[in-house]
């Protein structure tokens, strides 16, 4: 009878109440990804935020330190620069600074990394029988830094049990939160 | 300047240059208030949001291989407190200056630059030339005895 009818009241108001926490959750996702995305084209590097990996840099940057690349193509490499780049066949990104640079009439152009803290200039780091980097190398230019920032990446990587309780925290959140 | 064989990059030969240099400078150091109120003109370069210097001596020239040519000769990092003034003297290069090719001999036009890296406590990170710079020509020949 009645009861019978707010129970039912009370069940469909739920769903919907659900779906429409699903889909805020569903619009935030999206607009990071646009964000990023964003980024990607206005800096023109595929990775315009990176994490510091190593103590390669120190004492500028430490392991933990957040960077931010641009990689526009008219840029000149000039000898001083932090450059991030991939050796080839490796996925990860190196953060150090451009100490010789070669360039042709045409552009074409060869240059050499080392750390800052590092003894020797980067050629045992680059792929077998390489001894330059070129542009293709390049994710970008090193132009602003923030300390410490990118400790929170560093630990969800090294303890992934962290990175599933921060994500099950922030989906309940999303998901439970009541608008008023 | 010698043409030796360099085992640490590509197997042909190419030219080493020696170069032996002195440096002064003066950092502008902010710690002065006062002087920083009166002399607007002054660039002041360790202000509260600088942690610190890469300072570096590049030598920058042109060849018959390459249009530009940058190598890093010397570098020193700089803290915020350091004593901002340098005078070294008869310093030798760090590193190796290997020209890419043989265009050191002979080469009448090569500039050394002072720069540095400004590295702030957080935002950017701006490479600054400073101001004054030396050229300095090599021989025509290759020297083939040398006490370094």
């Amino acid at each position: 009878g009645a009861a019978m009818d707010l129970f039912g009241d009370l069940r469909r108001m739920n769903k919907r109440q659900l779906y429409y926490q699903v889909l805020n959750f569903a619009m935030i996702v999206s607009s990071a990804l646009m964000i990023w995305k964003g980024l990607i084209v206005v800096t023109g590097s595929e990775s315009p935020i990176v994490v510091v990996l190593s103590g390669s840099m120190e004492p500028a940057f430490h392991r933990g330190d957040l960077l931010f690349l641009t990689n526009f193509h008219d840029d000149p490499i000039r000898a001083g620069e932090i450059v991030v780049f991939k050796v080839e066949g490796r996925d990860i990104p190196i953060v150090h600074r451009v100490i010789k640079v070669h360039e042709k009439g045409n552009g074409n152009i060869k240059f050499l990394t080392k750390g800052d803290n590092n003894e020797v200039d980067d050629r045992g780091l680059y792929k077998e029988g390489q001894n330059w980097l070129e542009k293709k190398d390049v994710v970008g230019r090193a132009r602003g830094f923030l300390p410490y920032v990118g400790m929170v990446t560093i630990i969800m990587n090294d303890y992934p049990k962290f990175k599933y309780a921060l994500l099950a925290v922030m989906g309940a959140y999303v998901l439970l939160k009541r608008e008023s | 300047r010698k043409n030796v064989e360099d085992f640490t990059g590509p197997r042909e030969r190419s030219d080493l240059g020696f170069v032996t240099f002195d440096i002064t400078a003066d950092i502008l150091n902010g710690k002065n208030g006062l002087q920083n109120f009166w002399n607007k003109n002054t660039l002041i370069i360790f202000d509260w949001n600088v942690k610190q210097l890469f300072l570096y001596l590049s030598a920058e020239y042109s060849t018959k291989n390459n249009a530009l040519n940058q190598v890093v000769l010397w570098d020193k990092i700089m803290l915020r407190g350091d004593n901002p003034r340098l005078s070294l003297k008869d310093m030798k290069s760090k590193y190796f200056f290997f020209d890419d090719g043989n265009g050191l001999k002979g080469n009448r036009n090569i500039t050394l630059t002072l720069s540095w890296n400004v590295v702030p406590n957080a935002g950017i990170l701006p490479l600054v030339t400073g101001s004054g710079h030396v050229s300095v020509p090599f021989p025509d020949t290759y020297e083939t005895t040398k006490s370094y």
